[in-house]
C-alpha cells in the first residue's frame, strides 16, 4: 500500500480526477452552499439584482472558457447565441406558453445545434480567421433576428413573459412555507442554482476524457490529431456545448433580468461589445479555469452597475441630464473594459485565477514562500 | 444597363475603401502577424483630425489631410511603443483581444473630444458629380479611387525598391533569419504600426468625404465591414487586400440594387450582410482566402 504522507498529493491517475481535490475545497464548497441560502435574507435588492446581472456572465462565461480557454478557439461570436438563447426564451416560454422546464432545454438545444453547424467551419479554419467568420456571425445574426418577424418581433424587438416556475414553485413570485420572497431573491437562487449546474458540467467535461482532448488540441491540434484525438469531434463538441451555456445565459437574461430582447443588442455593433464582455470575463477571470470565469463575471458583469450607482459621485461622469460630466457612463464602461482588458493581458494572462494560485502557494509552502 | 453600369462605378468606388482599410490591417499583420481590430480606431481618428484641421483650425484640405495622416501614423508608432512591443511571440488570441482592448479606448477617447454627432468633413468635392454618358460619377468617389491607386503604387514601390521595404518583407518571411542578417525587427514593427496609421487616416477621410453624415461615429462601422475583404484577399496579400476590397464593395453595391427585385425573401438590408456571406463561402472553398499564403503546420 502507498503511503500519502500529504492528503492533497497528487500520487495516481485517479487524484487528477476527483471533484473536489483538496479539503479546502470541500469546505469552501460549503460555505458558497450557505451563502447561497442565505445571502438573499441579508443583502438588499440593488445587490441582489447585480448578483443575478453577474450570474448570466458566469454560465456565458463558463461556456466561453471550454471553447476558448479550453479548446483554444477564438469566437468572437458567442453573443449570437446568447441571443438565440433570448429568442427561444421570448417566443417558446412568451408566445407559446411553454412551460420553462421545456422553454430552457429547448432553447440551450437550439444553441447546441447552431453551435455544432459552426464547429465544422472551425475545422477548415484557424485562429485569426475563425475570428473574423464568427464576428460575420453577429451580423449575419443581427440580419435573421430582425427579419424573422414572426418569431423575433422585427427590429423593435419584443417583451419576455416567459414564465419562470418549476411545478408549483414560481421564482418570479417566491412564496415559501408561508413567506413571501421579492423577485431578486427568487431570481437569485434559480440563477445561481443554474450556475452552479452549468459549472458542474463543465467541470465535470474538463476533468475527463473529453476535456483532456480538448486541451490537446489547444495545445497543438495536429499533435493531438496524431494521438488519436478526433478534431472533428471535440470541436464540434466544443462549440455545441458552449453555445448551449450562452444560449441558457441568453434565455435567462431575456427572460429574468430584461424582459425584453431587440436584435440590436445582440447584433453587430453592441453584439460585438458583448462578446468582447464575454472575453473579458475570461481574461479576466483566467483562461482555462472554472472558477475564473465565476471571478471574472463578478468583475465584468458588476463594475458597470456599481459604476451607474456612484456616477453621481464621480465628478468627470454624466449621472443624468443636465449633469456636468464629460463621459457618459457607457462611455466610461467601454473604457474600463477596454482597459481591463489590456492591463490583464500584458501584465497578468492567466487572470485572476493565477493570483489566487499564487496566493494560495504562498501560504501553502510558507515560511519557505520562494 | 444604365443601372447596372452606375451601381459597377458605385461598387468600385466603394471597393477602393474598403481596400484601403484592407491594405492597413494587411500590412500590420504582414509584418507583426497581428490582426488589428483597432483599425477602425485609427481610421475614425484619421477623419475627425483631418475634421478638426480642416474645418476647426481652418488650414486648406489638402495640408488638413497631409497633418491628419503624420499624426495617426505617429499615434501607430506610439500604440506600438506602449503596448505591441511587450506583446511580441504571445498566442494569436491574446493579441486579437488586446487591439480589441485598444479599439475601445479609441473610439471613446475619439467621442469624448468631438462628441457624437455628424461633422461636416469640409472636403472640396462635397456631392459635386460628372456625367460620362447616362451615368452620374461622384467627384468624391472618383478621388476615392485615385488615392487609392495612388497608395497601392506607392505601396509596391516602396517594398520593391526601398531598403526597409525588403526588410519588412524579409521579417514577413521569417523573423529570426531576418533578424540575423542584422534587419532590425523594433524598426520593421514601428514603421508597419506607422505606415498603417497612415493609410488608416486617407481610408478615414475617404470614408467621411462619402458619407452622407459626414464625420461620426459610424465611420469605423466601415471598417469592421473591410475583414471580409481581408479574409477574402488573404490576411497577408496587399494585392489580396485590394482585390478582396474591390470585389466586397461590387458584391455589397449590386446586392442593394437587385437583391430587392429578384431576392426579396433574403429581408431587408441584406446588402450589409452580404459581404460576410461570399467572406464564409470563399473560406470555406479556399481556408486561406483568395491570395493568402497556406500555414505549413508541424507537430
Amino acid at each position: 500500500m502507498r503511503v500519502r504522507s500529504n492528503p492533497e498529493m497528487v500520487i495516481g491517475y485517479g487524484d487528477d480526477l476527483k471533484l473536489f481535490r483538496s479539503r479546502f475545497m470541500q469546505v469552501a464548497m460549503i460555505v458558497l452552499l450557505v451563502l447561497f441560502l442565505f445571502l438573499p435574507m441579508q443583502v438588499d435588492d440593488f445587490w441582489l439584482g447585480v448578483m443575478n446581472f453577474v450570474a448570466i456572465f458566469a454560465i456565458g462565461g463558463i461556456g466561453l472558457n471550454l471553447l476558448t480557454g479550453y479548446t483554444g478557439q477564438v469566437s468572437l461570436g458567442h453573443a449570437f447565441f446568447v441571443a438565440v438563447g433570448a429568442f427561444s426564451a421570448a417566443y417558446l416560454g412568451g408566445q407559446l406558453d411553454w412551460p420553462m422546464w421545456l422553454w430552457l432545454p429547448a432553447a440551450a438545444l437550439l444553441g447546441a445545434l447552431l453551435g455544432a453547424i459552426i464547429g465544422p467551419i472551425a475545422l477548415r479554419l484557424s485562429g485569426n480567421y475563425l475570428a473574423i467568420v464568427t464576428l460575420g456571425l453577429l451580423f449575419l445574426g443581427e440580419h435573421i433576428f430582425s427579419n424573422w418577424r414572426s418569431v423575433t418581433g422585427g427590429s423593435f424587438g419584443r417583451n419576455v413573459n416567459a414564465p419562470l416556475a418549476i411545478g408549483p414553485i414560481d421564482f418570479a413570485d417566491l412564496d415559501l412555507f408561508g413567506t413571501t420572497y421579492s423577485r431578486q431573491q427568487g431570481l437569485f437562487w434559480l440563477l445561481w442554482f443554474a450556475v452552479a449546474v452549468t459549472a458542474l458540467i463543465a467541470k465535470n467535461i474538463v476533468r475527463s476524457r473529453p476535456g483532456r482532448a480538448m486541451q490537446a488540441i489547444r495545445d497543438r491540434d495536429i499533435a493531438a490529431e496524431v494521438v488519436g484525438v478526433s478534431l472533428l469531434r471535440y470541436k464540434l463538441g466544443a462549440f455545441a456545448i458552449s453555445s448551449a451555456m450562452a444560449a441558457v445565459a441568453g434565455a435567462f437574461y431575456g427572460a429574468a433580468i430584461q424582459q425584453f430582447v431587440s436584435p440590436a443588442e445582440f447584433g453587430g455593433q453592441l453584439g460585438l461589445i458583448l462578446s468582447i464582455q464575454f472575453i473579458a470575463v475570461i481574461i479576466i477571470g483566467g483562461l482555462g479555469t472554472i472558477y475564473g470565469a465565476i471571478l471574472g463575471a463578478i468583475v465584468v458583469g458588476a463594475l458597470p452597475r456599481i459604476i451607474q450607482e456612484f456616477s453621481s459621485s464621480l465628478p468627470f461622469l454624466i449621472s443624468g441630464p443636465g449633469d456636468d460630466g464629460i463621459l457618459s457612463v457607457a462611455s466610461f464602461n467601454n473604457m474600463v473594459f477596454g482597459l481591463l482588458i489590456i492591463v490583464f493581458l500584458l501584465a497578468e494572462p492567466l487572470g485572476l485565477a493565477a493570483l489566487w494560485m499564487r496566493l494560495k502557494a504562498y501560504f501553502k509552502f510558507w515560511p519557505f514562500s520562494y | 444597363m444604365t443601372e447596372f453600369l452606375q451601381l459597377l462605378v458605385g461598387g468600385v468606388a466603394l471597393g477602393s475603401k474598403y481596400a484601403l482599410v484592407a491594405l492597413g490591417f494587411v500590412i500590420i499583420f504582414k509584418a507583426t502577424g497581428v490582426i488589428n481590430f483597432a483599425q477602425g480606431g485609427f481610421v475614425m481618428l484619421g477623419a475627425y483630425l483631418t475634421y478638426n484641421f480642416r474645418v476647426t483650425w481652418g488650414l486648406p484640405f489638402v495640408f488638413a489631410v497631409i497633418l491628419a495622416v503624420i499624426a495617426t501614423a505617429f499615434s501607430g508608432l506610439v500604440v506600438e511603443r506602449l503596448i505591441l512591443r511587450r506583446m511580441v511571440g504571445r498566442p494569436p488570441f491574446a493579441l486579437i483581444m488586446i487591439t480589441v482592448g485598444m479599439l475601445f479606448i479609441l473610439q471613446e477617447i475619439v467621442t469624448l473630444i468631438w462628441g457624437f454627432e455628424g461633422h461636416d468633413l469640409g472636403d472640396p468635392w462635397g456631392i459635386s458629380t460628372i456625367q460620362v454618358g447616362d451615368v452620374f460619377i461622384r467627384v468624391a468617389d472618383l478621388w476615392t479611387v485615385a488615392i487609392t491607386l495612388a497608395v497601392v503604387v506607392a505601396f509596391f514601390a516602396f517594398f520593391r525598391f526601398t531598403s526597409l521595404g525588403l526588410a519588412m518583407r524579409a521579417t514577413a518571411l521569417d523573423q529570426e533569419a531576418a533578424l540575423a542578417q542584422g534587419m532590425s525587427a523594433k524598426r520593421v514593427f514601428a514603421s508597419s504600426w506607422a505606415i498603417s496609421g497612415a493609410v488608416a487616416a486617407l481610408a478615414g477621410v475617404t470614408i467621411a468625404a462619402g458619407l452622407s453624415g459626414g464625420v461620426n461615429p459610424q465611420v469605423q462601422f466601415l471598417a469592421l465591414l473591410a475583414f471580409p475583404a481581408i479574409i477574402l484577399g488573404g490576411l497577408d496579400s496587399p494585392g489580396g487586400a485590394v482585390v478582396g476590397g474591390i470585389i466586397i464593395g461590387l458584391t455589397q453595391n449590386l446586392t442593394a440594387g437587385y437583391q430587392k427585385e429578384y431576392a426579396a425573401f433574403l429581408g431587408d438590408g441584406f446588402q450589409s450582410v452580404m459581404p460576410f456571406v461570399v467572406m464564409v463561402l470563399v473560406l470555406l472553398v479556399r481556408p486561406y482566402g483568395l491570395f493568402g499564403t497556406k500555414e505549413v503546420k508541424r507537430i
